[in-house]
């Protein structure tokens, strides 16, 4: 490929222009799941990190994965899983009495992502997700 | 389907100020809706559990707004403390409006 120097720079920054556009998250999610994601935030800004969200690594059935969240500071933590059939899965509350962490089961389709986003008692938000593979589908049948 | 029975795991008496871990357990089938009936090919219609509550002598404690991604028999566990004894009321709602409750006292000691 033989490039003049002008195409070669205006190539170049086009290159540059979009590695700096960050690596969105939440375009590995799908358009339900960021539907799901801003009606919990209010389309404010979400950060990474701040949540420890304990998943199984491989879920040999997916009608029960024993799942665990925790984010110190929290008000609210929304568990979403991004490949099932509706991502909402549960939204967990606590008041000052209880610790912001909690454990439950859930129901998975497939492999795939689950995304926990908490809401901070100063209004903000952060969010992190971990990849779970699933044997035996927990959805339909 | 079987009777629906809440199970809860309190500990009776707990130190005050300190967290302690609340389990609870409610045989539901939670029907996602999702499932087609074998026979007749027409899908499930949903019946789940759709929001759990723990009130601690009426103050709110832990709440979950559940979807049917939930599984059957939900479980869930949290942690909580508290400064004097009383009451721990469960709430469990259902599809079809029904509630089902149950209580523990906890002591301070």
């Amino acid at each position: 490929m033989n490039l003049s120097r002008r195409q070669a720079l205006a190539f170049g920054g086009a290159v540059v222009t979009v590695s700096l556009i960050p690596i969105d998250f939440a375009k590995a999610a799908s358009d339900a799941t960021m539907a799901d994601i801003k009606s919990f935030t209010g389309g404010a800004s979400v950060a990474e990190g701040g949540i420890e969200l304990t998943t199984p690594e491989i879920a040999e059935n997916g009608n029960t994965v024993p799942i665990s969240v925790s984010a110190p500071g929290a008000v609210s933590i929304m568990i979403l899983a991004d490949g099932n059939p509706n991502p909402g899965v549960a939204t967990f509350h606590f008041s000052d009495m209880a610790e912001p962490s909690a454990a439950t089961r859930i129901r998975l389709a497939g492999t795939q992502n689950v995304i926990a986003v908490a809401k901070m008692a100063d209004g903000s938000f952060t969010q992190t997700s971990r990849s779970v593979k699933v044997t035996i589908g927990g959805c339909g049948g | 389907m079987a009777k629906i029975k809440p199970r809860v795991k309190v500990p009776k008496s707990v130190a005050a100020g300190e967290y302690f871990t609340v389990k609870t357990l409610i045989n539901h089938k939670m029907e996602s809706g999702q499932r087609k009936d074998k026979k007749t090919g027409k899908k499930i219609p949903r019946k789940i559990i759709n929001y759990f509550e723990a009130t601690f002598n009426g103050k709110p404690v832990f709440s979950v707004d559940i979807q049917p991604a939930v599984s059957s028999n939900p479980f869930f566990q949290f942690s909580m403390k508290i400064e004097e004894a009383g009451k721990l009321a469960f709430k469990w709602v259902d599809d079809d409006g029904s509630v089902y409750e149950t209580a523990k006292s906890i002591k301070i000691g």
